[in-house]
C-alpha cells in the first residue's frame, strides 16, 4: 500500500506543513496516525481512478480497416462481417479468457469445453496480454482460413505447444488430448475409458516422434503431417467458412 | 444451438483444425454453403416507424418470424419493404433481441398487449432474460389471477340443466344463490354459535346450592346441556353427510380442511356416547371434549376474512417456519447462558435448562411475568440482552406475514370490487351492442329504401336516403347478416300463410333479426295496419308509406275491404307470431316510416302478397307493377312515379299469384 516513494513523498510534504503551519511534531504524529487509520479503514481513491482508467483502456479500437486488409487475407466486406460479428458478441472490443470460454462451450454442451478453449485463448492471444483483440482474432481466422497448408500446420502446433518451448512433450499432448475428450462430455458410445487420452497420445508420439527422442518438434510435425492424406485433406475442410 | 452466438460459428469450424493433425481417420464433407449473398440491409416498416437492420442479424433465430421465410408475407414490392401493422413501441423490444440476444420486457407495456406481440413475432417468453424475467412472470399471475376471478364469475352464472346434486352443491357453496341455501346457511351458523356458548357456559360455576360446594352448570343442568350438545350435533352430523352426497368429488371433498374440522366437531360426541363411563377412560373422554372446540372453525364458511387468515398463514408457512426455528434457536442458548449464570445464586428458580426455557420465552415476548427473575448480575445483564434480541426475532418475519396478508386481503378486495363494477360494465357493452344491432335494421331499411328508389329512379330521393351512408364494412357486415338470415329459409317453404290473416302462421321463411323493440311494436299494432286503398290516389299514396306497424298512426285509411275486419280480429291473437312487418309497397320514399323491420328487398326476397285470410305465396320480386295480375293486384306503388313494369317480370320462385283484393300492397317483411 505504501509503497517507498509514496513515504518519502509523504515525508517531504509533512516537513514542509509543519514550517508552513507551525505545528509540533507531536501532534503532527497523531495526525499522520489518525490518517494512516483512515486510509488503511477505506479504499484507497487513488487506486479507485486508476481502475476506472483500467477499465476505459479496455475499450479496445481495432486498427484501420486498410491496415487489417493489408495484413489479412481477407476482404474489406469480409472483415466488416467478422467485426459486426465480434463487436456484438463483445462490446468492449477484446474478448478476455472467461467470455472466450463461455462462447466457446456454447458450442459443445454435452461436454466442457473450458480446458480446450482455454488453449484456444492462449493460441489466439499472440502476444500473451491476456485478452483476445480483433485482430489477434482476425489474424488467427486469417491463417485458419486462407493461410497455406504450412501456416496451418505451424498454428496447430503453436496450439499443442503449451509452453511455447519449441517442443510438444507427451504431457502437453496429453494435456490438449484430455481437453479434446472432455469436450465430448460423458455420453459417448463407445464409453469413454481412462486409457484412451493416453493411448490416443501414444499412437500420436508414435506416429510423429521420428527420432524417438520423447519429443516432437516443429520439423518432425510438419514434415509428418505433409505426408499424411488424412490430414492433408482435412487441412482444406474449412476453406469456405467465411 | 446457440443462436446468440451464431456470429461465431466460422470461428469454432476454424479452431477444429487444430484436432486434425490428432485425428486419425478421414474427417466427413462439409457442408457447402451455396448461398453466397451479400449481407444487405432489411428495412422493417412498423406502423410508419421504419427499422433497419441487416439480414444476418434475424437469420440468427430462425424459428420466428423474422427470421423465417414468414416474413415475405409482410413483404411490399413497391416499397420494397416488410411492412408490418403492430405497435412500434413494442417492436423495438423484439428487435433488440434479435441484435442482442437477449430479449426484455419494458416495464410501462401491458403485459398481454406485450403476450401477443410475441406470439405474432414467434418468440417464446420464456427467453425473457433475467433481468426482466421476475417482473414479467409477477405481471402474468397478476393477470391471470384477475382473469380467474372474472372466469369465476361467470361460472356462477346459472347453468342450466343441473341435477339435483349439484343443484345442492352449488347452494352450499355460495348461500346467495337460493333462499333455501341461505337459510340453511343462517341456521347453521346459529348452531354453531349455539354449540360454542353451550361449551363455555358448561363450565361455569352456577350458584351453589345449601349442600354443595360451587359446581359447573355442566353437571348441575346435565341433561340440558346434553340435549343442547345433541340437537347440534346433530344438525352437524346431517349437514356433514348432505355435503358429502352433494360433493362433486367425494374423495377429494373427504381431504379438504373444512370437511376435517366437521369431522373432528362432532367425533368428540359419537365416541362419548359408545364409551361407557368408565373410570379408567373417563380421563381420555374428557381430553375428547376439549375437540369440541373446533367448532367454532366451522364459522370459517361463514367468514371471508377467516378464510383469507387461514390462506395467508398457509401461505406464509416458511416464513413462519422460519420464525419459530430462530425463537428455538435463541430460546435454547439463552436458556442455557441463563441457566449458568444463575446456578450460584442460592434460591434459584433457574433449577435446570429446560426449567429456564419458560424464562426466556417470558422475556423474548417481553411478557415478562415475573414468575423467574434472575438474581446475580450477570443473570441480569444477560436477561436484559435476551428481552432485547426478543424484540428484534419476533419483528423480523411479522412484516413479511404482514404483506402477505395484505396481498391477499387487497386481492379479495378488488375482486369484490370487480363483480360490483361487472353489472354496470356489461350494461353499457349491452347498450353498445344493441346500437350495433339497430344499424343494422336501419340499414336494411334504408337499403330497402334505396331499392325502391332505384326502380323509381328518382334522383332526390336517393340523395336523401344516402344521407345516412353506412361505410363499406357496416354494408359488409349488413350484408352477412342477410345471407345468414336467407340461410335459414326452409326449402319447402313456399306457401306462406298471412300471419295478420285468419290463416294460422306457418313458421317457414328466412329468420330475421328483431329489434326487440318493433318485435312488440308488431304485437301492439297489428290492429293498426293501414291498407292503402286501392286508387292510386294521392292520399292512399300517403299512407301508403306505412307500414302496417307503423308508429305513427296517422291516418288509419280503413280498408274498402271488407275482409279487413276479419284480419283485424285475429291480430289481437298470437302475438307471438308476428315478426312480420308489412310495408306498404307503395311509396317507399319516406324514410320517416318507422322502425320497421325491413327485409332488404332484394329479388330474392321472399314476398308475400298477404290478403287478408287468404294464402299468399311468395313473390320474389320487387314492387311489381299494378298491371301485374289482370284482376288487379293490389300493389299499388305510385303508379305515377314508377313506369309499369312489365308483368313478364316474373318471381323466379313464386308458385301463384293470387289476387289480392285488398290491394294492400303488403309486402310481408317476415320471417317467424
Amino acid at each position: 500500500m505504501f509503497t517507498p516513494s509514496k513515504t518519502n513523498q509523504m515525508r517531504g510534504d509533512l516537513q514542509h506543513f509543519r514550517k508552513d503551519y507551525g505545528f509540533s511534531r507531536k501532534v503532527l504524529l497523531n495526525c499522520c496516525l489518525v490518517r494512516r487509520i483512515i486510509t488503511w479503514a477505506s479504499p484507497n481513491p487513488q487506486d479507485s481512478v486508476e481502475d476506472e482508467l483500467e477499465l476505459s483502456a479496455v475499450r479496445h479500437r481495432p486498427e484501420g480497416l486498410e491496415q487489417l486488409e493489408a495484413q489479412t487475407r481477407f476482404s474489406r466486406k469480409e472483415l466488416q462481417i467478422l467485426y459486426r460479428g465480434f463487436k456484438n458478441e463483445c462490446p468492449s472490443g477484446v474478448v478476455n479468457e472467461d467470455t472466450f470460454k463461455d462462447i466457446y462451450a456454447q458450442f459443445f454442451p454435452q461436454g466442457d469445453a473450458s480446458t480446450y478453449a482455454h488453449f484456444l485463448f492462449n493460441a489466439f492471444d499472440t502476444d500473451h496480454n491476456g485478452s483476445v483483440s480483433f485482430e489477434d482474432f482476425v489474424m488467427g481466422l486469417s491463417i485458419l482460413l486462407r493461410g497455406t497448408v504450412q501456416e496451418k500446420l505451424n498454428w496447430a502446433f503453436n496450439l499443442y505447444d503449451i509452453n511455447k518451448d519449441g517442443y510438444i512433450t507427451k504431457e502437453e499432448m496429453l494435456d490438449i488430448m484430455k481437453a479434446i475428450y472432455d469436450m465430448m462430455g460423458k455420453c459417448t458410445y463407445p464409453v469413454l475409458k481412462e486409457e484412451t487420452p493416453r493411448q490416443h497420445v501414444e499412437v500420436f508420439f508414435q506416429k510423429m516422434d521420428k527420432n524417438k527422442d520423447g519429443v516432437v518438434t516443429i520439423d518432425e510435425f510438419i514434415d509428418c503431417c505433409q505426408n499424411d492424406e488424412n490430414i492433408m485433406r482435412s487441412m482444406h475442410l474449412f476453406e469456405n467458412v467465411l | 444451438m446457440a443462436t446468440g452466438v451464431a456470429a461465431w460459428l466460422p470461428f469454432a469450424r476454424a479452431a477444429a483444425i487444430g484436432w486434425m493433425p490428432v485425428a486419425n481417420c478421414p474427417m466427413p464433407i462439409a457442408p457447402r454453403d451455396n448461398s453466397k449473398k451479400q449481407d444487405e440491409l432489411i428495412i422493417l416498416n412498423v406502423s410508419g416507424r421504419r427499422f433497419q437492420t441487416w439480414r444476418t442479424t434475424l437469420d440468427r433465430y430462425p424459428d420466428t418470424l423474422l427470421g423465417s421465410s414468414e416474413k415475405d408475407f409482410f413483404y411490399n414490392e413497391e416499397t420494397k419493404e416488410y411492412f408490418f401493422d403492430r405497435d412500434p413501441d413494442a417492436f423495438r423490444s423484439i428487435l433488440n433481441f434479435y441484435r442482442t440476444g437477449k430479449l426484455h420486457y419494458p416495464r410501462h407495456e401491458c403485459i398481454s398487449a406485450y403476450d401477443e406481440e410475441l406470439t405474432f413475432f414467434g418468440i417464446i417468453p420464456e427467453i425473457i432474460g433475467d433481468c426482466c424475467y421476475e417482473e414479467y412472470k409477477d405481471r402474468k399471475r397478476e393477470n391471470l389471477e384477475r382473469l380467474q376471478d372474472d372466469q369465476e364469475e361467470n361460472m356462477d352464472l346459472k347453468m342450466p340443466n343441473m341435477n339435483f346434486r349439484e343443484t345442492m352443491w352449488r347452494a352450499f357453496e355460495n348461500p346467495h344463490t337460493s333462499t333455501m341455501a341461505l337459510v340453511f346457511y343462517y341456521v347453521t351458523g346459529f348452531f354453531i354459535a349455539v354449540s360454542v356458548i353451550t361449551n363455555v357456559v358448561e363450565t361455569v360455576p352456577c350458584g351453589a346450592t345449601a349442600n354443595q360446594k360451587d359446581m359447573p352448570c355442566g353437571e348441575r343442568y346435565t341433561v340440558a346441556f346434553f340435549c343442547m350438545d345433541t340437537a347440534c350435533v346433530m344438525i352437524f352430523t346431517v349437514e356433514y353427510l348432505l355435503r358429502l352426497f352433494a360433493a362433486p368429488s367425494r374423495y377429494r371433498f373427504m381431504r379438504s380442511v373444512m370437511s376435517i374440522i366437521d369431522v373432528v366437531a362432532i367425533l368428540p360426541y359419537y365416541i362419548g356416547l359408545v364409551m361407557t363411563n368408565n373410570e379408567d377412560v373417563s380421563g381420555a373422554f374428557v381430553t375428547l371434549r376439549v375437540f369440541r372446540v373446533f367448532r367454532i372453525f366451522k364459522f370459517s364458511r361463514h367468514s371471508q376474512g377467516l378464510r383469507i387468515l387461514g390462506y395467508t398463514l398457509k401461505s406464509c408457512a416458511s416464513e413462519l417456519g422460519f420464525l419459530l426455528f430462530s425463537l428455538t434457536m435463541a430460546i435454547i442458548i439463552f436458556a442455557t447462558v441463563m441457566f449458568y449464570a444463575e446456578k450460584g445464586s442460592s434460591s434459584s428458580k433457574f433449577t435446570s435448562i429446560p426449567a429456564s426455557f419458560w424464562y426466556t420465552i417470558v422475556t423474548m415476548t417481553t411478557l415478562g411475568y415475573g414468575d423467574m427473575v434472575p438474581k446475580t448480575i450477570a443473570g441480569k445483564i444477560f436477561g436484559s440482552i435476551c428481552s432485547l434480541s426478543g424484540v428484534l426475532v419476533i419483528a423480523l418475519p411479522v412484516p413479511v406475514i404482514v404483506s402477505n396478508f395484505s396481498r391477499i386481503y387487497h386481492q379479495n378486495q378488488r375482486a369484490d370490487k370487480r363483480r360490483a363494477q361487472k353489472k354496470a360494465r356489461l350494461a353499457r357493452i349491452r347498450i353498445a351492442k344493441s346500437g350495433s344491432a339497430n344499424a343494422f335494421l336501419q340499414s336494411k331499411r334504408n337499403g330497402l329504401l334505396n331499392e325502391l328508389l332505384e326502380l323509381t329512379g328518382t334522383e332526390e330521393d336517393e340523395q336523401k336516403l344516402t344521407q345516412k351512408s353506412i361505410s363499406l364494412l357496416e354494408s359488409q357486415h349488413h350484408h352477412l347478416l342477410h345471407c345468414l338470415e336467407k340461410t335459414t329459409v326452409s326449402a319447402l317453404c313456399y306457401k306462406y300463410t298471412c300471419p295478420l290473416g285468419s290463416v294460422k302462421t306457418g313458421t317457414c321463411g328466412a329468420h330475421e333479426f328483431v329489434d326487440e323493440q318493433i318485435y312488440e311494436q308488431n304485437c301492439l299494432e297489428t290492429a293498426l295496419q293501414t291498407y292503402p286503398s286501392r286508387s292510386p290516389s294521392v292520399s292512399s299514396h300517403d299512407s301508403s308509406t306505412r307500414t302496417c306497424c307503423s308508429r305513427k298512426r296517422k291516418r288509419n285509411v280503413p280498408l274498402p275491404n271488407t275482409s279487413l275486419p276479419t284480419t283485424h280480429s285475429t291480430h289481437q291473437g298470437p302475438l307471438q307470431e308476428l315478426s312480420a312487418i308489412h310495408i306498404q309497397c307503395g311509396d317507399p320514399l319516406s324514410h320517416t316510416t318507422s322502425r320497421s323491420n325491413l327485409n332488404l328487398k332484394t329479388d330474392e326476397s321472399s314476398r308475400i302478397n298477404c290478403k287478408s285470410g287468404q294464402i299468399t305465396t311468395a313473390i320474389i320480386s320487387l314492387p311489381t307493377p299494378p298491371a301485374l295480375t289482370p284482376d288487379g293486384d293490389g300493389f299499388h306503388g305510385p303508379p305515377q312515379r314508377r313506369p309499369p313494369q312489365p308483368p313478364s317480370h316474373p318471381p323466379p320462385l313464386s308458385i301463384q299469384t293470387t289476387t289480392s283484393s285488398a290491394g294492400a300492397n303488403i309486402i310481408k317483411v317476415s320471417a317467424l
